[in-house]
């Protein structure tokens, strides 16, 4: 058995598990023993669930004993908070949850332990998945594990940095603006945010009904793709289910890219881009072009710049009519002093939500409200069409788009509290693809070097047409196998 | 574009939220500031363009009506911040 468990990938602790060298209660309790090391400095849990994950492991074990394992079966897993779990508590990063437990699972939840799930806990995130940063949550910010005193992204901040850390071997986050691709490439890990539609919102608590979608991360691109085939594919309790079929991945990844039409879209090399992250992203596009790639860099994307204001437009509008759910009554916390029905639940809502959910909620209501509907919201939508069509056009000569992640490296914890349009900015690269609903990838591709001497993660992006996620493997797949950045592990 | 302090009270009544004084001066600021921003949509051309509410050109989808077991009452009420029996307690709405 080998002496460093936790730095396994999911593709390779399976196939110890297939041979019987090593044991799902035994890979538990080596995630739980680098938790006790490391999840002092980086906060990445909201919830640890040992009990019952060492409960799931011996029932994962048995499965394996009887031949029933699957590639997914007894490896631990780490799942936003934001995601329901039947009997555990999910707090969505709020305090209005705080003693909420869901009583039915999110269909993730059961697609996963049909496969044999072993989750060790739920993770840290800003607060309803609002947030760049992973600051924005009422249990405290989580730590990037490359470098202790920066933020790891957001809004799934702490999936990110449970895989990056060792914690877990891959996790389920949600992407909204870029909340699973961001936190990816900030916590050096691969993340996928899947084409809207492809996963079941079933159970996952509602930000943004028109962009969320649930996505996993993990240190490979082939395990993300493993979690990927067993979290996609229709529920006929989400009505934004898409009725497309699933295919095998597994053939995308070995397949060569000699042909592949590649874009570059220049309007996501923004003014005030860090050099090395620049860099580094162009390196990738040389390396994509020398592994047989037809790289295409006059790509026009013009309305790209409009997309950060479309995005604060239409997720705050649609959160705030999600989050008027929250009234202090069926669930969660309750303000109950108050000398009326309206005053108990405007208290509740006051002290239950953070600043950056209220100023949300603020947004949203000002923009759908009388006299203003038609200049932000409606506005914002036909924007929208225009952003589409644009990637439309761009997918006709090209397979795939490549692009940074984000304009920067990971940032320090509390540098851009103060400013929330400096931080909305900051989700410049991850927006349009957001509001077209298109699948897209981060991968690895470099580190920067901060003033400060942190060696700082950098992401490629990878996008692809609408279902077209198998693109999005064979491309990620060829470029990780060419370098070996996913093969770092943070110095903790 | 600049929210007033009395417009960013009438949007939190709007949307049930109580703010502090010191909360509406923070959101008259940061408000404007984000507003300010959107501006930029103004120069957008939009003319017959129609506006998308969904990525996905889905309409109506229907599932079998089928009946299923329903969530377990006492494990719902479970989470009921006030229960009287197999009730939640809410404050009187109607005022006298």
């Amino acid at each position: 058995m080998p002496d460093d468990l936790f730095r396994l990938t999911v593709h390779e602790a399976a196939s110890l598990l297939r041979q019987r060298q090593v044991s799902s209660v035994e890979l538990t309790k080596a995630a739980f023993e680098r938790i006790g090391v490391v999840e002092g400095k980086i906060n990445a849990f909201i919830t640890l669930t040992e009990d019952r994950a060492l409960a799931q492991a011996a029932r994962a074990d048995e499965m394996i004993a009887a031949g029933r394992g699957t590639a997914l079966t007894g490896i631990p897993a780490a799942i936003k908070d934001v995601i329901s779990t039947k009997g555990v508590r999910t707090t969505a990063g709020s305090k209005i949850l705080e003693p909420f437990v869901p009583v039915y699972d999110a269909n993730v939840i059961t697609l996963l332990d049909e496969a044999g799930f072993v989750m060790v806990g739920k993770t840290n995130q800003d607060e309803f998945a609002m947030g760049s940063s992973g600051e924005n949550s009422a249990y405290g910010a989580t730590h990037n594990p490359w470098a202790l005193d920066r933020v790891p992204g957001g809004s799934s901040a702490g999936s990110a940095a449970a895989v990056s850390s060792g914690m877990s071997y891959y996790a389920l986050g949600t992407d909204t603006g870029g909340s699973v691709r961001q936190p990816a490439a900030l916590s050096g890990v691969v993340g996928l945010k899947p084409t809207y539609g492809r996963v079941s919102r079933f159970g996952l608590i509602a930000f943004g009904s028109s962009l969320d979608q649930i996505g996993p991360f993990g240190r490979s691109v082939r395990d993300v793709a493993t979690v990927f085939q067993a979290i996609a594919g229709p529920d006929q309790r989400d009505s934004t289910s898409a009725p497309v079929e699933v295919p095998d991945f597994a053939p995308s990844m070995g397949e060569d890219i000699k042909g592949v039409r590649v874009g570059v879209p220049r309007e996501y090399f923004v003014e005030g881009m860090d050099s090395d992250v620049r860099e580094s992203v162009l390196a990738a596009i040389r390396q994509l072009e020398s592994l047989g790639a037809n790289v295409d860099t006059e790509v026009r994307l013009p309305s790209t710049g409009h997309a950060v204001s479309v995005y604060y437009i239409i997720a705050p509008s649609e959160a705030s009519a999600n989050l008027a759910r929250f009234d202090g009554v069926k669930y969660g916390f309750s303000y109950q002093v108050g000398s009326s029905m309206w005053e108990n639940m405007e208290r509740t809502r006051q002290f239950g939500f953070g600043e950056e959910v209220k100023r949300r909620i603020m947004l949203g209501t000002y923009a759908l409200s009388a006299g203003y509907y038609d200049a932000y919201y409606l506005k914002a939508q036909k924007v929208r069409t225009l952003i589409r069509r644009e990637f439309d056009e761009a997918f006709k000569d090209h397979d795939v788009l490549v692009a940074p992640v984000a304009p920067t490296p990971a940032f320090k914890i509390g540098e851009k509290t103060d400013d929330p349009l400096q931080m909305y900015l900051n989700d410049v690269c991850t927006i349009p693809v957001s509001i077209a609903g298109l699948p897209a990838i981060s991968v690895p591709c470099g580190f920067a070097t901060a003033p400060d001497g942190a060696r700082l993660p950098i992401g490629l992006q990878i996008i692809a047409r609408p279902f077209d996620e198998a693109m999005l493997f064979r491309v990620a797949h060829a470029y990780e196998q060419a370098t070996s950045w996913h093969n770092e592990f943070p110095p903790l | 574009m600049s929210l007033t302090p009395d417009e960013v009270r009438h949007i939190a009544l709007l949307a049930r939220l109580g703010l502090t004084d010191d909360d509406v001066a923070r959101f008259s600021g940061q408000l404007s500031n984000i507003l300010e921003y959107f501006e930029e949509l103004r120069q957008v051309d939009v003319e017959g363009v129609p506006p998308t509410a969904y990525p996905l050109d889905l309409h109506n989808v229907m599932r079998a009506d089928e009946p299923e077991p329903s969530s377990d009452a006492e494990d719902v009420l479970k989470n009921a911040p006030q229960r009287e029996g197999e009730f939640f307690r809410v404050r009187a709405i109607l005022e006298e």
